[in-house]
């Protein structure tokens, strides 16, 4: 407890001194801590997004978390060996589509953000790591807790996310076996227009309300 | 649906294991952890179908019509009994502490807590866990087989599958006098672990572009993680994890990867 009082503070300072845009050598830990606590600070103070107000949530998306994420990581990662196999322009198509994809999923669960309280675990990880996995749970009213873990690589610009697991299950390789399978079926093609076809349904829908 | 008496569910396990075995091979590209895919697919059909025509309606009414405190107190009434087993199954797995917890969790929550009805232990930083006899198994080193879609039941393995009775015959309600009242509790805890899982279950339909595959893909890693407790012993060729938990030696020996 006393490890996380510190991080506490040591968010908190990184927070004030360094302001929204963070140095570069922030710490992976601290990082995740800072965008998950303005993150969750901002949905619970804010009513529209509450009421499910999707062009906010998604402002609150793009300001906040995108610029921290490594699509092309994860869109590589998901398509596995067939991302070698695509032309750089199915590569860009497949990434957007695979990104609206997650955005809108993730942004759907920002939206039902009530009383959790997140509590990070300590990082096992020595300096030197390009690639770390930051862990915390999600401490809801009801049943036991949400895991809920990130996967960062370290990059020039610093630390970016690139997988996150919800459950015990990482998103990217769960998506792994739908992509390889659908890539078999139709193609790199088929699965571009697969995604996008979901995407416009999702996008024409209105988002559920929180509740 | 899913935990009532061992009578009607038996023949509906032996029709699962009879149609998993009876061999219905998969197409080409299967996947190896799911041979029985037709199969399962097919089950998986069927479980959808009444989920969509009567469970989900029936927690989407629980969810909306009843007080949030009495969500609560249901959720926390039957999570208190599986906490028995969940805390046996730790200690079978060596896991003492934890599964000490467990016991304290059901000592605090059916005294304080008015027979379970608040959990007060999760307040006082007893973390709720949930283990059955299969992760148990899992923890002894039973590999998991095959996946396999059970009907009502939903998502399991070979494994895990096996473990079931042993799971149903631990459910302290299941000698629950009179059956009626045994019979309603069945149905309130189904609908209510249904209620729980309703959002989650709404932004999975968006997210997934096959919904089987999707569940499958997830329920299986979702369920080694579990065996493991989240400290995972399974990532082999992100890097080597185990040189990161060890007091490091200072210099970079990143390139190390033994495996």
């Amino acid at each position: 407890m006393k490890f996380l009082k510190h991080l506490f503070a040591v968010a908190t300072i990184a927070f004030l001194a360094a302001g929204p845009a963070a140095a570069a050598d922030e710490k992976p830990d601290v990082l995740v801590k800072r965008i998950s606590n303005e993150v969750i600070d901002t949905v619970k103070a804010d009513k529209d997004i509450q009421a499910g107000n999707q062009k906010k949530l998604m402002d609150l998306v793009d300001a906040k978390i995108l610029p921290y994420v490594d699509f092309e990581k994860s869109t590589a990662m998901a398509a596995g060996r067939f991302w070698r196999q695509a032309t750089p322009e199915q590569q860009k198509a497949l990434q957007t589509e695979f990104r609206a994809l997650l955005v809108h999923t993730y942004a759907g669960a920002l939206s039902q953000i009530k009383n959790e309280t997140v509590e990070f675990k300590p990082m096992r990880a020595s300096d030197s790591d390009t690639e770390v996995e930051v862990r915390s749970q999600v401490n809801v009213a009801r049943g036991e807790p949400v895991t809920l873990n990130y996967r960062l690589v370290k990059e020039p610009a610093g630390w970016k996310i690139y997988d996150i697991n919800v459950l015990g299950a990482w998103l990217v390789e769960t998506y792994k076996g739908t992509f390889a399978s659908e890539i078999n079926k139709t193609g790199i093609d088929g699965l571009i227009k697969k995604l996008h076809d979901r995407n416009v349904q999702l996008a024409s829908k209105p988002m559920k309300a929180a509740k | 649906m899913t935990h009532s008496e061992p009578r009607w569910r038996r023949p509906l396990f032996a029709l699962a294991l009879a149609g998993a075995l009876s061999g219905c091979a998969s197409p080409e590209n299967a996947n190896p952890k799911d041979p029985f895919e037709k199969y399962n697919r097919a089950v998986f059909a069927f479980n959808d179908a009444v989920d969509r025509a009567a469970l989900k309606p029936a927690a989407t009414a629980y969810k909306r019509v009843l007080p949030q405190f009495v969500q609560t107190g249901v959720n926390n009434f039957f999570g208190n009994l599986a906490d028995i087993w969940t805390g046996a199954n730790n200690l079978l797995q060596g896991k003492g502490k934890d599964g000490f917890s467990d016991l304290g969790r059901v000592a605090l929550n059916s005294t304080v807590g008015v027979l379970g009805l608040v959990d007060v232990a999760s307040s006082a930083g007893l973390r709720k866990h949930s283990e059955d006899f299969g992760q148990t198994l899992g923890a002894w080193g039973v590999p998991s087989g095959p996946y396999l879609m059970l009907p009502l039941l939903g998502p399991s393995t070979v494994r895990d599958t096996a473990a079931l009775p042993l799971d149903w015959k631990a459910d302290p309600w299941a000698y629950k006098e009179p059956v009626n009242w045994r019979n309603v509790g069945i149905g309130v805890r189904v609908i209510d672990q249904r209620a729980v899982i309703l959002d989650a279950s709404n932004l999975l339909e968006e997210a997934a572009l096959d919904r089987y595959e999707f569940i499958r893909d997830g329920f299986l890693q979702r369920r080694e993680s579990r065996i493991y407790d989240g400290e995972k012993k399974e990532d082999k060729q992100d890097k080597a994890d185990q040189d990161a938990a060890a007091p490091a030696p200072a210099e970079p020996e990143k390139q190390s990867d033994t495996k």
